[in-house]
């Protein structure tokens, strides 16, 4: 695993999905991109321009949007739903819900700027309360991809899984955490460093701010594990169960509300399997104040030093 | 008999259902009406109304229009029927049943514990159910879909979708009335099942959407209004003459909740109530006579 070692060059990680898509769209005439009207914010101009056909655009319209995919599907089609989060996953839950989860239709979805990445525009615009809805539903697995490496490998699992999926796309700059052969497995976390006095869970544009911590705490003598889980639902189990025996202590970092999302998921195994102590570092069951994604991520304490303070406070706490 | 010759039977009653004639047609809409009767009598509940009204309907699309073939449920060049009123399931299952989806005898099971015939109905427990519907406004957009594949892979299966009337109040419903006029789907067919009754009142009584026919040509679609227990009207508009290009089709089908059963007809009553023994008694002689 590459150790994140001064500034480094940060990514958009709809460009990894885009390319993917372009590349997989290449090779199968089956896959469509079907979008709200979000053509650019979904980066998809490029798709339209080399499969003008095959990017489905429904207009501002959700439910239907969601619909259609199923349908789309239905006609032996594998449709990529790609729209903002927030109204991919608010607005269409109940399409979601009957015409995905329920009908087991090979609908992808593509929840685009997710988290706080709209920032600014407002808590109408954050979308983070996805994992809890969507991880809440049967047959949808829910994954949020920490870099542009681990995105790719995603899309293209999900192109390969015939079934529905749910992938948690951001916007915001995150550099490269995982190796370039990385394959993405389903309900399988990684190890991104290895430590015993504390384990800090983390998905999407987390991740990154985790390793940051556990650094600034190996450098004041502290042994941290690292877990990017960016399987949501199924979760990693077992990554979860050894976490809490080798470390007695776990810290989950997400850019989610804190009720019923990576932290909640992985409490109910800690709960259930292995009770140690833990918190959870999310949104405060709060709606943001103004502020760049970036800023409000450091705001709800979650900039490096933010989850290093949490850390030592969780480390307190163990007998 | 051998495979060979079970499957030449199969396909000579679809060859010959092909060629029902109207009067045949009601005979069959008849028996299925019959049977939708005795099952919500014996499970005590169900939504009988709305299945009198859609049970013509039904008929002539599995018995004389679509293409679908029981013995390959997921034919993927099989015409496509999806009931967005999935709160008249049963009526779709005895329909699925008369063709050799299920058996018969599945029917007595609606209802019961570990059934795979729940009140509304579940694609992955019930051959030739294309989607799981119960929530309304959700077929229509799906509809869409199916069609747009079809268009995309330069294919002729046809996709036909039955709403009720009240469930045109759904929004989603309006959205995809416009993707459907946009994509020029003129392989889509819905059909509004217009009783002009819901769960709790008369349509007029509670949002009037009526008159229906100019708003959706308003929206771009080619409208035909019938008697929707007329099986000549039925059948005729449904024919693919009818189909105008880079259109897709909306059939008003003016019906009767309750249609062939005179206490229950136009009566909002009898959305979702269950007949009492003499009413049992006196819907079983109404249909009886009617097939005579």
């Amino acid at each position: 695993m590459k150790a994140p070692t001064g500034p480094a060059k940060l990514y958009d990680c709809r460009d990894a999905f885009i390319d993917t898509l372009e590349d997989l769209g290449a090779a199968n005439n089956d896959i469509l991109a079907v979008v709200n009207d979000s053509v650019g914010s979904s980066k998809l101009t490029g798709f339209r321009d080399k499969f003008p056909e095959r990017l489905i655009n429904v207009g501002i319209a959700e439910q239907n949007m969601v619909g259609v995919s199923a349908g789309l599907a239905n006609g032996g089609k594998i449709p990529f739903v790609c729209a903002a989060s927030s109204f991919l996953t608010g607005r269409a839950l109940e399409q979601i819900k009957a015409d995905v989860a329920y009908s087991e239709t090979n609908v992808k979805l593509v929840g685009i700027s997710s988290g706080m990445a709209y920032g600014e525009l407002g808590a109408t615009h954050h979308s983070i309360e996805d994992f809890a809805w969507i991880r809440a539903l049967p047959n949808i697995p829910v994954v949020a991809p920490t870099d542009r490496i681990e995105t790719a490998a995603a899309v293209k699992w999900a192109a390969a899984h015939y079934g529905a999926c749910f992938l948690r796309l951001s916007r915001i700059g995150v550099p490269d955490i995982l190796p370039d052969d990385y394959i993405f497995k389903l309900g399988r976390a990684n190890i991104l460093r290895d430590g015993n006095d504390l384990t800090i869970i983390s998905n999407g544009t987390l991740t990154n701010r985790a390793l940051k911590a556990a650094a600034i705490l190996e450098d004041n003598g502290l042994s941290v594990r690292v877990l990017n889980m960016a399987s949501v639902r199924p979760i990693d189990e077992n990554a979860i169960i050894e976490a809490a025996n080798d470390t007695g202590a776990i810290l989950t970092c997400e850019e989610h509300t804190i009720f019923g999302g990576l932290g909640s998921a992985v409490a109910e195994v800690v709960v259930d399997h292995c009770p140690v102590p833990m918190e959870r570092l999310g949104v405060p069951g709060v709606f943001a104040p103004t502020g760049s994604a970036n800023f409000l991520l450091d705001e709800f304490g979650m900039s490096p030093n933010g989850i290093v303070e949490r850390g030592y406070k969780l480390i307190k706490r163990k007998v | 008999m051998t495979r060979e010759v079970v499957r030449a039977i199969v396909y000579l009653n679809l060859y010959v259902e092909l060629f029902m004639n109207s009067s045949e047609l009601r005979t069959v809409a008849n028996c299925i009406r019959r049977r939708d009767v005795q099952a919500v009598f014996e499970a005590g509940a169900g939504h009988v109304g709305g299945e009198m009204s859609v049970i013509d309907l039904l008929t002539a699309l599995y018995f004389k229009v679509m293409s679908v073939n029981p013995k390959n449920p997921s034919d993927p060049k099989r015409d496509r029927l999806v009931l967005s009123k999935g709160h008249t399931a049963l009526a779709l299952y005895i329909v699925l049943s008369e063709k050799g989806f299920i058996q018969k005898e599945e029917i007595k099971t609606f209802l019961q514990p570990y059934s795979r015939l729940n009140g509304h109905p579940n694609r992955k427990k019930v051959p030739g159910v294309e989607t799981n519907t119960g929530p309304l406004g959700h077929g229509l957009p799906i509809a869409v879909g199916m069609a747009k594949a079809a268009q995309l892979n330069r294919e002729n299966w046809r996709t036909f979708v039955i709403t009720g009337d009240g469930e045109m109040q759904e929004g989603s419903n309006w959205e995809a009335i416009m993707a459907g006029a946009q994509f020029k789907l003129d392989n889509l067919t819905l059909i509004i099942d217009h009783n002009r009754l819901q769960q709790g009142a008369r349509l007029a009584d509670t949002i009037d959407i009526t008159p229906l026919r100019p708003k959706f040509e308003a929206f771009g679609w080619n409208v035909q209004e019938i008697n929707g227990h007329d099986m000549d009207q039925i059948v005729n508009a449904l024919d693919k003459d009818k189909i105008v290009p880079a259109k897709p089709t909306c059939i008003v089908a003016h019906t009767n909740k309750g249609a062939g059963i005179s206490f229950m007809s136009d009566d909002v009553t009898w959305h979702h109530r269950v007949p009492n023994a003499e009413q049992y008694k006196q819907a079983m002689d109404e249909l009886k006579k009617a097939a005579e």
